[in-house]
């Protein structure tokens, strides 16, 4: 019964214990057998105001919204603004951005909507 | 005392004696070797009330089977909260994090949260990434770039403040542009999230949980909702009515 009892604590689905507001962007990533991209929103604040990628660069207020792909960050657009061996590292480096478990799907992590209760007994509930 | 407790006890004695026979006979009664056999080797069965009751044709009446039951479990149906997520250590390494592939050799490269944060002013409530990021910008802890590759650029900080009266009894929100300016340009707000207008601007809690309005960065980047009094800071001045809802 104990262990039966710790077991299902265990096993109960618990949230990833992702850093507060990393982007999970996954658009073509999973379909192109890629890692998806983590995108550390804490360690980019540090660096920069939100105005450089929001306003300068064009980044959307939306995870996946951005419809990122590697062409557009190679012209120089998104993440090229910086990733390009200037400012920041470059884009060869795949697996500093390609670094996501594979499946995890599009998301900005402990956000308010992550948070919402949902339903524990996905049988009961109406479609 | 004696005589009377040797009167009960003796025709109850017989009565069990001859319990399993009469109720296997009775339940049975074509079958009397097989009953007889099934007497001897199951002498158990209920023989108190089978001798109570008044020999019938019907068979026993089936007991209620506990043991076919499922077995209650801890942690099944019934756990402590089952709405609420178990807590894990925040702040981990990209490495441990659930988020990061630990396979993949560039997460091991990543800097962890905590190294960075050395130093950086916390939060009282440590909800989110546990640091005031406006604190550490003005105290100098960091230097963000206001131009992606001019570091020396200046935002252009406007410093007005917005009251705000919720409807609810919840303290006035005093909305600080100064703050919010040193982030941000105003194009990042006006006029898509915010129409700047005195009076233009329906919030509520449920929108800004929902992602809109405020809830746009608060709740997913900037510190999270349940921070209620960095927003809900000025006392509710009470009115005439008692606090309730103005006109």
């Amino acid at each position: 019964m104990w262990s039966l009892a710790i077991v299902a604590v265990f096993i109960d689905p618990a949230p990833a214990v992702a850093e507060y507001g990393d982007v999970v962007i996954n658009n073509y990533s999973d379909a192109a057998g890629m890692r998806p991209v983590v995108f550390p929103h804490w360690f980019h604040r540090i660096r920069f105001r939100c105005k450089v990628c929001h306003a300068d660069l064009g980044f959307k207020f939306k995870a996946g919204g951005n419809d990122i792909n590697m062409y557009k960050i190679i012209e120089g657009k998104f993440c090229g603004a910086c990733h390009n061996g200037k400012v920041a590292w470059s884009v060869k480096n795949c697996i500093l951005c390609h670094s996501g478990n594979p499946g995890t799907p599009i998301q900005i992590h402990e956000s308010t909507m992550q948070e919402l209760a949902v339903p524990t007994n996905p049988l009961t509930t109406k479609k | 005392m004696n005589r009377i407790s040797k009167l009960l006890l003796c025709p109850m004695l017989v009565a069990l004696l001859a319990a399993p026979f009469y109720y296997a006979t009775a339940a049975e009664p074509a079958k009397s070797k097989a009953a007889k056999s099934k007497g001897k080797t199951n002498p158990e069965p209920a023989p108190a009330s089978a001798a109570a009751d008044p020999a019938t044709t019907q068979p026993p009446v089936q007991q209620y089977q506990y043991s076919t039951r499922p077995a209650a479990v801890a942690g099944g149906a019934n756990p402590f909260n089952r709405l609420l997520k178990v807590a894990k250590i925040p702040h981990q390494p990209a490495s441990s994090d659930e988020i990061h592939d630990p396979t993949n050799e560039g997460s091991m490269i990543l800097q962890p949260p905590l190294e960075a944060y050395e130093g950086l002013p916390q939060t009282e409530t440590g909800l989110g990434n546990g640091v005031n990021w406006v604190k550490a910008l003005d105290d100098g802890n960091i230097k963000p770039r206001w131009e992606r590759t001019d570091p020396s650029a200046e935002p252009m900080v406007m410093d007005m403040n917005i009251v705000r009266v919720p409807k609810s009894s919840m303290p006035d929100v005093v909305f600080p542009h100064r703050q919010h300016t040193l982030w941000l340009a105003c194009s990042n707000c006006h006029p898509d999230i915010f129409i700047p207008r005195k009076g233009a601007n329906q919030i509520n809690m449920a929108a800004i949980i929902l992602g809109q309005k405020c809830g746009v960065c608060h709740g997913k980047v900037s510190f999270p909702v349940s921070e209620c009094k960095r927003c809900h800071s000025q006392p509710k001045k009470v009115a005439v009515n008692g606090g309730g809802p103005t006109q």
